[in-house]
């Protein structure tokens, strides 16, 4: 039987200098000073929250799942877990975590993949990917051109992808549940981006995407 | 040519089961149908075009090999593999005889047609100089010439560089003849010596697919001494898929990945 790491946080919402609610289907994306914490709070439960990171001076640089996992020798990403860049450096590390696991292997959904997963039908279907794309082509900080090409394989907060010993990838029931939060300490001044999923084809989101709620404290 | 329509959907499909019979093992390539072939030494690295109903096969010439594999299509090469794609299409977390390496646009680029091995690792990334230098020391080219140690980061760049490409393009890529396992935790940990001299694999090509691999060390490996593995590269011709292709019966995910390749090259 797998573990699941609880850890709680000493800060409270009164203090969050920022406090946003992103609705199912809309994108956020906001910068993060090193020293600030991001606290992603899944307001109604089984809602994922699919996340990338970028250096804020350097878009070239960011979130990568392959180093992130190998370095910190597992698949799961819980407290203490670093997220690394594609360049090595630590972009944030998890500080609390009341879910107990997420998962950086199942990528965010997209219309093209829609059509591979559920069939064709749901080609005109909202999705992950094009929140992500809105995002890079409208964000007014960006020195170059972002799109598509610098959105890489990003973290599913709150979604469980279990790995087993032969080799399988499952979807399994999710672990999180109304008031579980994740926490993360920007290790460098970084930009976040995340599309609230608007999947209604799989459990992720318990075949109800609902609104997560980002909270952002300064050191 | 008769209309292309959409493969049926199959439902959410979360537990499909696979294909029962046996798994199609790589065949002797027929003389008339090797189209080249070349041996690339150990820590080098290369990038070539694959043509649509063609296949590569990669054997390893050495026990302990490994192959850092990046791939997109080539005629809009800001369409290119995308791990979790296949992974989650797939339901899997290795890659071997039936899957298809997806696009991020949702084509099958490659079929793993045969395979000798049964797993091959498309979690564990690259290795950097860093990685390289930590285990093994660093060699460079003034004092150890065709000896000295390299690592697949500065090679992908390299070769990204070469196609109009950069670091922008440097996505999560497969490590071909590695295996990683995982416990009930998701601990990851190297297999070492996990493919002998003489396994290999074969990937069609379902696009005009370029390729950019290298024969570097996994990030992970263990071993003692620096000593990546020389790789054999074949191309041959192959038919397109069959109704009944392994690959393309191996999921219904498949099958639409296949379509959606088919609707590319109309």
């Amino acid at each position: 039987m797998s573990t699941l790491i609880y850890t709680e946080s000493s800060l409270t919402p009164a203090d969050a200098a920022y406090r946003h609610v992103i609705p199912a289907g809309d994108f956020w994306m906001h910068e993060i000073k090193a020293g600030q914490v991001l606290r992603i709070l899944d307001l109604e439960g089984n809602q994922a929250a699919d996340t990338l990171f970028y250096a804020a001076a350097d878009f070239r640089e960011r979130y990568s799942a392959q180093d992130t996992i190998r370095e910190n020798g597992g698949i799961y990403l819980t407290t203490g877990t670093k997220l690394y860049s594609n360049e090595l450096n630590v972009l944030a590390e998890i500080t609390a975590d009341t879910c107990g696991r997420h998962d950086t292997l199942g990528g965010a959904c997209s219309c093209e993949a829609n059509t591979l997963r559920y069939g064709h039908g749901t080609r005109h279907m909202h999705s992950c990917r094009q929140s992500f794309l809105l995002g890079l082509m409208t964000w007014p900080g960006s020195t170059f051109d972002l799109n598509k090409r610098d959105i890489p394989a990003n973290i599913n907060f709150f979604m469980n992808v279990p790995v087993t010993p032969e080799g399988g990838l499952q979807f399994a029931d999710g672990v999180s549940s109304p008031g579980k939060y994740v926490e993360m300490t920007a290790r460098m001044d970084i930009v976040a981006l995340i599309s609230n999923c608007p999947q209604l084809n799989n459990p992720c989101n318990g075949w109800n995407p609902t609104p997560v709620e980002v909270l952002i404290w300064n050191p | 040519m008769p209309l292309l329509t959409p493969p049926a959907p199959s439902g959410t499909s979360f537990t499909t089961p696979r294909p029962t019979g046996p798994v199609p093992q790589p065949a002797p390539i027929p003389a008339d149908r090797l189209l080249v072939e070349e041996t690339i030494p150990g820590g080098s690295a290369v990038s070539f075009v694959v043509r649509r109903h063609t296949t590569l096969r990669l054997t390893a010439l050495e026990a302990g090999a490994n192959i850092s594999f990046l791939c997109f299509n080539r005629a809009e090469p800001v369409d290119r593999y995308n791990m979790a794609d296949t992974l989650k299409g797939q339901h899997t977390s290795k890659l071997t005889t039936g899957c298809m390496l997806y696009s991020d646009m949702a084509r099958a680029l490659f079929s793993i047609t045969g395979d000798t091995l049964g797993w091959h690792d498309p979690l564990g990334g690259h290795d950097t100089a860093a990685h390289v230098e930590k285990k093994w020391g660093k060699k460079n080219y003034q004092t150890a010439r065709n000896d000295w140690h390299r690592n697949s980061h500065d090679h992908f760049l390299i070769e990204l560089s070469k196609h109009g490409l950069n670091a922008r393009d440097l996505v999560p890529n497969i490590n071909f003849f590695s295996k990683l396992s995982t416990d009930s935790d998701g601990r990851l940990s190297f297999v070492p010596n996990h493919s002998k001299a003489g396994d290999h694999l074969d990937l069609r090509a379902e696009l005009d697919v370029l390729v950019i691999l290298t024969t570097c060390h996994h990030p992970m490996d263990t071993r003692l001494a620096y000593g990546p593995a020389p790789i054999r590269l074949q191309l041959y011709r192959t038919d397109p898929p069959s109704a009944t292709d392994y690959c393309r019966t191996y999921r219904p995910e498949n099958e639409r990945a296949l379509y959606n390749s088919e609707l590319f090259s109309l």
